[in-house]
């Protein structure tokens, strides 16, 4: 039997959007290879589990236990070794966020065995093909991979999130306590500290409203936080108004910042430099406020308002007012 | 406190790339060679710690010839010592370069003692495998964490913190040894001769994405667009 297990993570008691994406590709390789796809969650969210028969998931593992109570990559890593142990998965995919990544190259140094990260599809065979992005995504790999199992974690919004089935099948949840030496404790989670940021995160919202040097100043972010606030989304920002110190560098988008995947980025004032189109690229839709129609950033957008934001933004806010739409305190 | 640093020699790309015809290899005729942006910063966070809490830094990487000039900028910005393992320019998987990187550092704790730090990017900016790191802390049986975007030590102990969603998460990781002062004396660069062995993943080729232009749709010029700007928003259904 050839499973694929799938390292899930959750936010919300939902399966997380990067989950996800790896849960569709272990679904594309299932339609190759045959055989189950099986989760692995570590750290405990048993409403998360009952909910993934519904993205053809037939077993879920949970490891939980008083030493996987606060993250420590090694103990997340060891943890899903147990789960690999009565497994025996060909293939062990991870979503492409910060932790899961980290997880699975600490599963690779401990077992020996190979990784690729950042896949975007796979072609199994004897060898398995993998592609997989470099250089942030500004390149495509074609690899062979080996590895008994083969580890890989999946590109972020590169593939799109399984959809659940109308019908839920049931999953059957196994439970485990693996046994977490002290050594993998070391580094742990000891602490949080809040930042004051937006109620919606970035990565994941739907929509996200883009500000950059059109925007002439930290005053005129006022109008894009009041947009983003009635469309229900976050606030994202180019490289220059973080280094102006407009905007933390939390809300950058790009290559040295967050990568986005929205349904809709509003990009206000941004001229569409490549670092900043390697971020949101994975936005379904580009809407560009540019006084300047020959800004880079045209050609990758879908719909555009020539003019200036400062006038344009606070035009669409009052018109949304005014035809009485908007998420109220989204 | 001692503190090594690892750097990769990667291509200044400035994000636009372009292939060689043998679609193996990026066209670097007209570009420039840097360390990788991540390792820059741990470079620069090697010398910042030394400064505090004395001790010696070295920079080491597993590159070609050519990399020892990215030693030079790390030894002009403050790092003491540099060491180059040499090879003759293929590309190493991670495995590999792990191992040889691994391999290096005993040799060198064996001779001058452990490394307190070991500071590595969160991923090189070429092959972004996300693992060297890791790989090199497994072996040496230390603890290891990627992504850290402020670190400070006192007291034998690392406190690293990284972004979460909803703020930082700190991480407190005990160092591996006990801090000895060394000056650094000498800043030349040690040549090593790894053994290399057969690649995996194993290159195929590359490909560059393709990229879709489009043409956008203009709504309008100036705040008369509002209107039809609020028309679409429904329509996509965010409104
Ligand atoms: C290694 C490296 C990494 C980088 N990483 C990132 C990254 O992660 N993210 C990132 O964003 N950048 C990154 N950059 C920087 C990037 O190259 C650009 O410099 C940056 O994205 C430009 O920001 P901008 O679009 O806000 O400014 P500009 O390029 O100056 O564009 C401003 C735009 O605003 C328009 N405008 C001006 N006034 C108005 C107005 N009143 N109303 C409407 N429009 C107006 C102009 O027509 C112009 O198109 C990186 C660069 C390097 C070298
Ligand atoms: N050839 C190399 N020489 C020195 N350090 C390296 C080399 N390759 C990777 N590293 C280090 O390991 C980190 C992670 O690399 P990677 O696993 O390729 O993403 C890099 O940021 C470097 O600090």
């Amino acid at each position: 039997m050839s499973t694929i297990l799938v390292l899930v993570e959750s936010a919300d008691e939902l399966p997380d959007r990067l989950s996800l994406e790896a849960l569709e590709l272990a679904r594309r390789l299932q339609g190759v290879i045959g055989g189950d796809v099986e989760a692995v969650l570590v750290g405990g969210d048993a409403a998360v589990a009952d909910g993934l028969g519904s993205y053809g998931v037939t077993t879920a593992h949970v490891a939980a236990g008083e030493r996987l109570a606060a993250y420590a990559p090694a103990a997340w890593a060891a943890a899903v070794q147990t789960v690999m142990a009565s497994v025996g998965p060909a293939a062990v995919l991870a979503p492409g966020s910060e932790r899961a990544t980290e997880v699975l190259a600490h599963v690779a140094a401990r077992t020996g065995l190979p990784m690729a990260a950042n896949v975007t599809d796979v072609t199994p065979g004897d060898r398995w093909k993998v592609i997989r992005q470099r250089w942030a995504g500004s390149l495509l790999e074609e690899a062979w991979l080996d590895g008994d199992p083969y580890l890989l974690t999946v590109a972020a919004h590169a593939i799109p999130a399984a959809e659940a089935a109308a019908s839920a099948a049931t999953v059957s949840v196994a439970r485990t306590e693996p046994a977490i030496a002290d050594a993998d404790l070391r580094a742990r989670v000891t602490g949080h500290v809040p930042s004051a940021s937006d109620k919606v995160s970035l990565s994941d919202a739907k929509v996200v409203v883009g500000g950059g040097r059109g925007l002439g100043s930290a005053e005129a972010f006022a109008m894009l936080d009041e947009l983003a606030g009635l469309l229900g989304g976050a606030v994202g920002v180019s490289r220059v108004a973080t280094s102006l110190g407009w905007r933390p560098h939390a809300q950058q988008v790009g290559q040295t910042g967050t990568r986005i995947a929205p349904d809709l980025y509003i990009a206000c004032g941004i001229s569409g430099a490549i670092q900043h189109i390697v971020g949101c690229k994975a936005a379904k839709r580009i809407l560009v406020i540019n006084t300047d129609p020959e800004a880079p950033i045209f050609s990758r957008a879908a719909y555009a308002v020539v003019g200036d934001v400062h006038a344009v933004v606070p035009a669409i806010t009052a018109e949304i007012r005014r035809v009485g739409g908007g998420a109220s305190s989204a | 406190m001692r503190i090594l640093t690892l750097v990769k020699r990667v291509p200044a790309t400035g994000g636009r790339i372009a292939l060689n015809p043998d679609d193996r290899t990026i066209d670097t005729a007209y570009l420039g060679f840097v360390v990788s942006p991540h390792e820059e910063c741990a470079v620069e966070e090697a010398v910042r710690l030394a400064e505090l809490h004395g001790g010696e830094t070295v920079v080491m990487t597993l590159g070609p010839a050519e990399a020892a000039d990215q030693l030079r900028d790390a030894v002009a910005i403050g790092i003491g010592r540099a060491v180059h393992l040499e090879t003759d320019g293929g590309d190493w998987d991670p495995i590999a370069t792990s191992t040889a990187i691994t391999d290096a550092i005993r040799v060198l704790e064996a001779a001058d003692g452990p490394f307190d730090l070991i500071l590595v990017g969160n991923e090189s900016a070429d092959s972004g495998g996300y693992q060297v790191g890791i790989r090199i802390a497994t072996a040496l049986d230390r603890p290891c964490v990627n992504g850290v975007k402020a670190l400070e030590v006192a007291a034998g102990v690392a406190t690293a913190r990284r972004q979460a969603t909803d703020g930082w998460e700190v991480f407190e990781l005990p160092l591996p040894a006990v801090i000895g002062r060394l000056r650094a004396k000498k800043k030349e660069i040690d040549r090593m001769e790894p053994e290399h062995r057969p690649a995996s993943p194993e290159l195929i080729r590359l490909a560059l994405p393709v990229e879709q232009e489009q043409t956008a749709e203009i709504l309008g010029t100036g705040p008369e667009a509002a209107p039809r700007v609020v028309e679409v928003l429904r329509e996509l259904g965010v409104l």
